[in-house]
């Protein structure tokens, strides 16, 4: 646990070098979004969803959705380069750290990251008035339930290929079809039924509708909990995929 | 006859700094002439505007008789480049690497693929030919770069530093095929920090140090003016092996002690050694060996690191 | 085919004959996975073009032209898609690849080594992102005709208004890519690719926007290709779109002539 905590230090180390040019995407990307979707487009919808107006509606599908590419974008490129380019692991591989530390202590840092990008967007949306519980604050541990269902598979991934191009693949034909089918934009119920199960299949619409029911103060009951323990199955077994892929890589 | 490369006063400049500070050069056809020099001399510089990829800042120069400014296209038709890093295409194959740089030549198909393969029988890669450029070895990488360089059939070939970083084997056959390049009487120009690479492969040279040509000639006449023609290397048992420098005064033309070793440049290095017996300085160990390029080098370039 | 036929179209001699040596390269370096990828391209403006034209578009119905015409919120969004796919796919390869190529594979300083001059490598990777984009707008077009969101005629006449938008904003991305000083500069080149995305009427018209904002809007590369495309598409095409073209046929002149000269001062130091 210690050995992990000192890898988790190096990221943040490095990441005080790094910080300003991922500020930008953290804070205006969200800001963005939700001016474009919220109210650009939202003025547009005539119906209420789940009795909230569109951008309330739209608001916590984004934050969910913030968690998850943010975890995809640390559990990607980063972990490649750690791997085939500037070959970090490797070296941490050198020095007394077992496996699981190293994963360990790498998922911890990419929980921060997404943990720093949801607390930015609810900072942009809380005055725009479209939190309405205070089941709000529900959101850090969900979002970090979120970004590890997404992430942990997602380092499992990159750590057995060798080229960007297939993380270039991954988000094109994963990630991509995962933000836009998944209830952040539109509710799923309109999904043709292969696409729907499609949508139940991924993590991110169930987080998504956890998030919604936390900013909204709707009540799900137990669905919330499968919902829960459906994220949290992602989370175990990617962490095993990913142990085991890192085991693969770095012990031979 | 015209040189193929004619240069007077050349300076380039990266701001304040003078990477190269006006030199002279002169390279005839069919030669073999080699740039020598430290790290951060000037060598690379050199060899990339006579590559036409940079502008002089100063001074004239003339590439088979163009200038690199106006001609710069017309000029590289007929030059081979192998540059200090292999910036081979990672995403061809080994083959495709050939037959597509020859397309920007303005080679036909057929005539690349045939010169292709010619060429990859000559670095002896054509096992490999299918093979993607990742998965080679450093030698390997080399001999396809200098292939590549070779496939327009150019008047004058330059390589930067061709050999370093490479394996024993990996370095005798590459000079084997620059010798055979020459034997064809192809005009090699080449920089190099490898003293028996230069005495290999250079009719003459030039020795670069801070920008600028300190020395010029055949590796022969280079340590004939330079050295004398053998050298004694001495080790004395202590930690201060230059206590033993006045008692070695007028046993050799010149004394250079080092923090391991004293240096004696003498004629004739079997008398020298008899000649410090006699003195009853016994060293721990003593070698006689044949003046080379390198000690030349140090002697004009110093023994200081300079990067 | 195509490396067949292009060669034959400009002879060696000229700088468009050594431009197209560089399109050659590209097509010579086409691998499965690369393959893949690139077929994904195609795919992005789809997705969208369901996600949000047809399920959002399901929220929202029928949205009022300016002229007073009234279309289906998905006729309204396919044509920015295909505007907003033009720009993205020709920023892609002339900003992201580009880069990498110049930097990372030191491609181009072999490149340079040849008669090839730097103007030619930028007109040649140009010209290899417009045949790719070229490819995702041809199939863009027929699945919004089928669709029924257009008739094959405006099709037909959008298509080469697609290929100037990806023209105008490949000559654009590469002036970008020699200003790029290291991979994060992309995030900011990501930042303003999603703003123009958001923001260019694609998703809602621009008079919807305050009058200030209305006029930056309108004043935005992809707002000029949108307006062009979806006027053709739409059958409303007037003078407006005039302006369009002229506005895209400067961009890429101007773009391409930066971009040139900036090459020849990065790798011929």
């Amino acid at each position: 646990m210690t050995s992990s905590a000192y890898v988790l230090e190096y990221h943040l180390v490095n990441y005080r070098r790094t910080w300003r040019s991922s500020a930008l995407s953290t804070m205006v990307l969200p800001l963005l979004t939700m001016l474009g979707f919220g109210l650009g487009v939202g003025g547009y919808v005539q119906t209420d969803i789940d009795g909230a107006s569109y951008l309330d509606w739209i608001v916590p599908g984004l934050i969910a959705s913030t968690a998850a590419q943010t975890a995809l974008g640390e559990a990607t490129w980063p972990v490649l380069s750690s791997f085939e380019w500037l070959k970090v692991y490797f070296a941490q591989a050198a020095a007394p750290l077992r496996v699981g530390d190293i994963l360990g202590g790498h998922l911890a840092f990419m929980m921060f990251r997404v943990l720093l990008s949801v607390v930015a967007f609810l900072l942009v949306a809380a005055p725009f008035g479209a939190l309405h519980s205070l089941w709000t604050l529900a959101v850090l541990p969900l979002s970090v339930l979120i970004g590890l269902a997404v992430a942990a598979p997602v380092v499992a991934y990159t750590a057995s290929i060798r080229s960007d191009s297939y993380l270039a693949i991954l988000f094109r034909f994963a990630v991509l079809p995962m933000s836009l089918f998944s209830g952040v934009f539109f509710p799923i119920e309109s999904l043709p039924g292969p696409l729907r199960w499609l949508a139940y299949a991924l993590p991110l619409w169930h987080g998504v509708d956890l998030t919604r029911a936390a900013t909204l103060g709707l009540g799900i009951g137990a669905a919330g909990l499968w919902h829960a323990l459906y994220l949290l199955l992602w989370c175990v077994a990617g962490w095993f995929l990913a142990r085991w892929r890192f085991q693969r890589r770095l012990v031979f | 006859m015209t040189a193929l490369i004619h240069a007077r006063g050349l300076i380039k400049r990266f701001g304040d700094f003078t990477a190269v500070d006006g030199i002279d050069v002169d390279v005839q056809a069919g030669e073999a002439f080699g740039f020598l020099g430290p790290n951060g001399a000037g060598k690379s510089s050199t060899m990339r505007m006579i590559g036409c990829v940079s502008p002089p800042t100063d001074g004239v120069l003339r590439i088979l008789g163009m200038d690199p400014l106006r001609d710069g296209p017309a000029i590289r038709a007929r030059l081979g480049v192998c540059p200090q890093l292999d910036n081979l295409d990672v995403e061809l194959t080994v083959r495709e690497n050939l037959t597509t740089y020859a397309r920007f030549f303005g080679i036909s198909r057929a005539t690349a693929r045939r010169r292709a393969d010619e060429l990859l029988e000559f670095v002896q890669l054509t096992e490999r030919a299918g093979s993607k450029v990742e998965p080679l070895s450093g030698g390997m990488k080399r001999r396809l770069t200098i292939a590549r360089a070779l496939v327009n059939e150019p008047d004058l070939v330059l390589l930067d530093e061709p050999t370093t970083g490479l394996d024993p084997q990996a370095r005798h056959l590459v000079w084997e095929r620059l010798f055979r390049l020459k034997q064809q009487g192809v005009t090699l120009v080449l920089t190099t920090h490898y003293m028996d690479e230069a005495e290999q492969l250079c009719d003459r040279l030039v020795v670069m140090d801070g920008g600028r040509i300190v020395a010029e000639g055949s590796p022969r006449s280079l340590i004939e003016q330079h050295s004398t023609r053998e050298v004694v290397e001495l080790r004395f048992a202590t930690e201060d092996q230059g206590a033993y420098a006045e008692k070695l005064a007028g046993v050799a033309e010149r004394v250079e002690v080092l923090p391991d070793r004293v240096l004696l440049y003498v004629a004739d290095g079997d008398d020298a050694l008899a000649q410090v017996q006699r003195r009853s300085l016994s060293p721990a160990s003593a070698l006689v060996r044949r003046a080379g390029l390198e000690d030349v080098f140090l002697h004009l370039t110093g023994r200081t690191l300079v990067d | 085919m195509l490396t067949l036929v292009l060669p034959k179209l400009v002879s060696f001699e000229g700088s468009g004959g050594r431009a197209v040596r560089v399109t050659e390269r590209n097509v010579n370096a086409l691998k499965s996975a690369y393959w893949v990828v690139m077929a994904g391209g195609l795919l992005e403006p789809v997705l969208y073009l369901f996600s949000i034209g047809v399920g959002v578009g399901a929220l929202i119905g029928d949205i009022g032209l300016p002229g007073g015409r009234t279309v289906s919120y998905t006729e309204f969004v396919a044509p920015a898609m295909l505007a907003a796919s033009a720009m993205s796919g020709a920023l892609a390869e002339t900003t992201f690849n580009f880069f990498g190529k110049m930097k990372f594979m030191r491609l181009y300083d072999g490149m340079l080594a040849t008669p090839i001059r730097p103007f030619e490598i930028a007109v040649g990777e140009l010209i290899w992102a417009m045949v790719r984009g070229s490819l995702y707008s041809i199939a863009f077009l027929a699945i919004m005709v089928v669709m029924d969101l257009t008739t094959p005629l405006r099709a037909l006449a959008a298509f080469p208004a697609a290929v100037l938008v990806g023209f105008a904003f490949g000559a654009l991305g590469m002036t970008v890519a020699t200003l790029i000083r290291s991979w994060q500069d992309f995030d900011l080149i990501g930042a303003g690719q999603f703003a123009l995305f958001l923001f260019s009427g694609t998703f809602v018209p621009a008079e919807a926007y305050p009058a200030v904002l209305r006029w930056l809007v309108e004043l935005s590369p992809l707002y000029r290709s949108v307006d062009l495309i979806r006027g053709i598409s739409l059958g409303t095409a007037g003078w407006a779109q005039v302006v369009d073209v002229v506005y895209l046929l400067v961009l890429l002149a101007v773009g391409l002539t930066v971009a040139g000269t900036r090459m020849g001062k990065l790798l011929c130091k």
